[in-house]
């Protein structure tokens, strides 16, 4: 099968790669590019391991077609902290220890903050539901949604 | 030197050792990590039906797939083809006869993970059709099943003391299965070294056994396979020998073809091949007075444990351990039959049959109070075992002839009882019930007694290995994985304390088999107690020589040389540890040791049921509150209390999220948690679209969880407790809750069977309301 050849942004780096027309996002992310933080739980739409945003939509990675990244901007957990510092949302889940085996952080993460990015004031329920396609089988959630909840208090503070 | 007071890093609430590499997304997992370009790819194809010969395999298709390198059948296997972690009767590539759907018949090395996928699916096998024996009830009538016949522990003579009882109660019960889930799915790795050795990347929680089996299977001996593991993205038990057969594949393709290879399972792929928690059928008649003081129990437990033995015999003996929960009974006879399907083999999952067992005693419990009209914590509390300080009764045994000598549960009941205001909210939903038709609340309480030590004696033992370099840091490796639990964190303060310094100088790295040896699983909760001991043993032998030679220089007593807040105190002299290791380094004193501990005090006798299988008990209570919906059967968790004892903890914040995400999952277990297999044998759900765990929405709106502020009177490490296990089975409560509330739409006991999915909960209120 031909490759496709995609330009697109990842972070807000200029990337380009070739892709098989029909490989996912996830797949060309962690294979291609070695951004290996989004993962992959289900391959099927149902975990949210693999979450990501295209051009600030939160999607499943693993939904996606890396043809379709072209002309796009992608964003994923490699992104969130700017260098060293890291992001209020990150901070805030090391103290409440909101993980544990870690490997649904990076999908609850980006779909936290894009959350956060459309409604800064969220109420517990809007965060339980948003977060309802992010499964974590490690922590009961408790723990993460307390964190979300007070990462955006401490962030309508700070604006 | 032993002070307890000054306990450095222990007992602090740190939060992970990897969170910063997680939510910066860079925590490297089996299939993160960075691939030689000729690396391959492996899958397996799988039979599709549940029993059955092989009659004829054509596979030139698969081998003319794209990008397929080799395939391989049980002929092409060069040495052992097994891995069974017990009696070798789990063949890794099918030998002739399939035994469940799903079991692999060849394997795919391929260049891409997708590659090998696609092609696994074009074999074309003609097999034999016979008929499989799927249930419990096909398999009890075939006497298919492993051992010769039951397992039976006895204590007195129920029989007698439940005819003669003035009540009785009896009935079935059946309990569901359930899938790991852990969010990383199976996955190795193989790098063929020079000569014939081979290094394994392997997500599992029993490195040991995956070194054990790869050197089998590739003809070699343990010494020339390395095994390392990092981290797994959860386990749960079904990392204990569920990964064997990816680790040897990928070693036996490296060996075949001299190149790197790596398989991970797809998640239907996960599922459909590989074990689950052990589903359970108990029925029991108990026999009580008016007050409710149980007089007799008889339990029967049928067990399906799929194809192969796999860890079936002990998963169903710490069921029948775990029996009589914290009710000191009597007369007790508990009939345990472990039957042999044409399923997938049942597995090791969190609580390793000890939820099952205590579910069956919480439900006859719940009969009871509804029997009797009591209130269902008072009759609990009138069965617990004694507490150590108010002995009361004659006989504070277990069945199997256990002391309990350190029960908490009184103190703990009364403490939870009035934090989350029981006694109130349970006549407010009384009161609230009544006013009703369509929505009912119901609460329940459930106490939780958990054996702590693997039932196979041997098993009880640890090793670590600790170095300290000449600048003063640390490097700390022991036996046990890390699967989130928080197990590296905690013995790295464990670590950190006995050398008195700062957890930045304690330096964790990945679990080798060729660092530490002949390792048990992570695994029955033990992963701090063993490894924990094991690590202090190592520190304190290095501590005691570097005091030993600095006292001398100093001229003072070894035993007044302190090492605390990253300072090494001589007599009248102080310097810094840096300083200390580096001296002692130059003095020629060892700085490098090995660290072994075995549990003391346990024997067992698992044919007789007799001995003390358990160092200690954890204990736990829960109290969880549920409103159902009777025109659909739907029902949420609308608040959760918690009390759970882990001793003193060894760092609060990890143990309380083991509790939180324990109590979780066992309400996902015995709730929406459905393996539903067809009558063909083929697992219909295998995948999160139809196997449902417990998301975000789920949670309990209101959920408050603290630990027992107590001490563990055996000698733990710094008097902690186990906690990965126990809190698992608080999830009981919400069990007990729905129970609860459907009881409040008629007379009869609803007899609810797990999971109480909401079409389980919705028939269940149909028979309480209008007896249908
Ligand atoms: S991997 Fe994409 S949603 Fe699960
Ligand atoms: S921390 Fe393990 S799945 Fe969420």
């Amino acid at each position: 099968m031909k490759k496709i050849h995609v330009t697109t942004t990842v972070n807000n780096d200029n990337v380009e790669f070739l892709c098989d027309p029909r490989e996912t996002l996830l797949d060309v992310l962690r294979d291609r590019l070695n951004l290996t933080g989004a993962k992959e739980g289900c391959g099927t739409g149902d975990c949210g391991a693999c979450s990501v945003t295209v051009d600030g939509r939160l999607v499943c990675s693993c939904l996606v077609l890396g043809a379709e990244a072209e002309g796009k901007k992608i964003a994923t957990v490699e992104g969130i902290a700017k260098g060293e510092e890291l992001h209020p949302l990150q901070h805030k889940f090391i103290e409440y220890a909101a993980l544990q085996c870690g490997i649904c952080t990076p999908g609850i993460l980006v779909a936290a903050k894009s959350l956060l990015e459309k409604n800064p004031d969220p109420t517990e329920t809007e965060v339980r539901y948003w977060l309802a396609g992010n499964l974590c089988r490690c922590t009961g959630y408790d723990k993460i949604i307390r964190a979300v909840m007070d990462t955006a208090a401490d962030m309508r503070e700070a604006s | 030197m032993n002070d307890l007071s000054n306990k450095g890093p222990v007992a602090k609430p740190l939060p992970h050792d990897a969170a910063l590499l997680h939510v910066t997304g860079k925590a490297r997992y089996i299939d993160d990590i960075p691939m030689p370009v000729d690396c391959l790819h492996l899958a397996f194809g799988t039979s599709p039906i549940a029993k059955g010969r092989i009659q004829s395999m054509d596979l030139s298709e698969v081998k003319a797939s794209k990008g397929v390198v080799a395939v391989l059948t049980a002929d092409d296997l060069p040495f052992t083809n097994d891995v069974s972690p017990s009696i070798h009767d789990e063949p890794l590539l099918s030998d002739g006869t399939v035994n469940h759907v799903g079991q692999p018949v060849f394997l795919v090395v391929a260049t891409g993970h997708n590659l090998a996928r696609a092609a696994a699916k074009k074999g074309k096998i003609d097999y034999v059709e016979e008929t499989p024996i799927l249930t419990m009830d096909e398999a009890m009538a075939a006497n298919s099943r492993f051992e010769d016949g039951p397992r039976i522990y006895t204590k007195g003579d129920p029989a007698a003391a439940i005819d003669a009882a003035p009540r009785s109660v009896k009935g079935t019960f059946e309990i569901g299965g359930q899938e790991h889930f852990y969010l990383e799915g199976q996955a190795a790795l193989a790098l063929p070294q020079e000569g014939c050795d081979m290094l394994v990347s392997s997500s599992t929680q029993h490195p040991t056994e995956i070194q054990h089996k790869v050197a089998e299977a590739i003809g070699l001996p343990m010494h020339a396979v390395r095994v390392e593991t990092r981290r797994m993205g959860g386990g749960f038990g079904g990392k204990e020998s569920q990964g064997n057969a990816l680790a040897v594949s990928c070693a036996i393709a490296a060996r075949h073809t001299g190149k790197p290879c790596k398989m991970r399972y797809d998640r239907d792929d996960d599922m459909i091949i590989t074990g689950k928690r052990h589903e359970f059928r108990i029925t029991y008649r108990a026999g009580f007075d008016n007050d409710g003081q149980l007089l007799g129990v008889e339990f029967h437990h049928m067990t399906r444990c799929g194809w192969a033995q796999d860890l079936s015999l002990p998963v169903a003996d710490r069921a029948m351990l775990h029996a009589d929960n914290a009710y000191a009974i009597p007369a007790i006879r508990i009939e345990s039959h472990r039957l042999k399907t044409n399923t997938q083999s049942a597995t090791a999952y969190r609580g390793f049959g000890g939820p099952q067992g205590m579910v069956g005693i919480e439900r006859v419990m719940d009969h009871i109070a509804h029997d009797l009209g009591l209130d269902p914590v008072e009759l609990r509390k009138r069965n617990y075992y004694d507490a150590p300080n108010n002995r009361v009764r004659a006989d504070n045994t277990t069945p199997y002839g256990m002391e309990v000598t350190d029960f908490e549960l009184h103190g703990m009941t009364d403490q939870l009882l009035e934090t989350s205001d029981y006694a109130a909210r349970k006549a407010e939903i009384a009161e609230w019930n009544k006013g009703q038709s369509r929505l009912k609340r119901g609460i329940a309480f459930s106490p939780v007694k958990f054996g702590i030590s693997f039932t196979l004696t041997h098993l009880n033992q640890a090793g670590a290995l600790v170095h300290v370099y000449q600048d003063g840091s640390v490097h700390l490796n022991h036996g046990g994985t890390e699967m989130g639990q928080g197990l590296f964190q905690k013995v790295a303060q464990v670590a950190a304390s006995r050398f008195g310094v700062g957890m930045d100088v304690i330096k964790i790295t990945a679990t080798d088999t060729a660092k530490v040896p002949n390792t048990s699983a992570t695994a029955a909760s033990s992963g701090s107690d063993l490894n924990g001991m094991a690590v202090k043993a190592a520190c304190d032998t290095i501590r005691d020589r570097m005091a030993e030679f600095l006292s001398e220089r100093h001229q003072c007593d070894a035993k007044a040389v302190k090492f605390e807040d990253g300072q090494v105190i001589i007599g009248d002299d102080v310097m810094t540890f840096e300083e200390a290791a580096s001296q002692c380094y130059q003095g020629r004193i060892s700085l490098s040791s090995t660290g072994y501990y075995k549990t003391p005090k346990v024997k067992w006798d698992r044919i007789k049921g007799q001995g003390r299988p358990f160092f200690y008990f954890s204990y736990g209570a829960a109290i969880t509150e549920v409103v159902v919906d009777q025109l659909t059967g739907e029902n949420r968790i609308l608040r959760t209390d918690i009390l759970h004892d882990a001793g003193a903890s060894l760092n609060p914040d990890l143990d309380i999220g083991q509790v939180e995400g324990a109590y979780v999952q066992g309400t996902g277990w015995l709730t929406t948690e459905e393996l539903v297999w067809d009558d063909k044998g083929s697992l219909r759900t295998h995948a999160p679209s139809t196997y449902k765990i417990p998301a975000c929405s789920d949670r309990p709106d209101v959920f408050n969880v603290d630990l027992w502020d107590g001490r563990n009177p055996e000698d733990t490490i710094y008097r902690s407790k186990a906690v990965g296990e126990p809190p698992f089975n608080l999830g009981i409560s919400t069990f007990l809750a729905l129970s609860d509330a459907v009881s409040a739409f008629g007379d009869a006991y609803p007899a609810l069977d797990a999971p109480a999915t909401a079409e389980q909960v919705y028939t269940t209120i149909r028979r309480v309301r209008d007896g249908v």
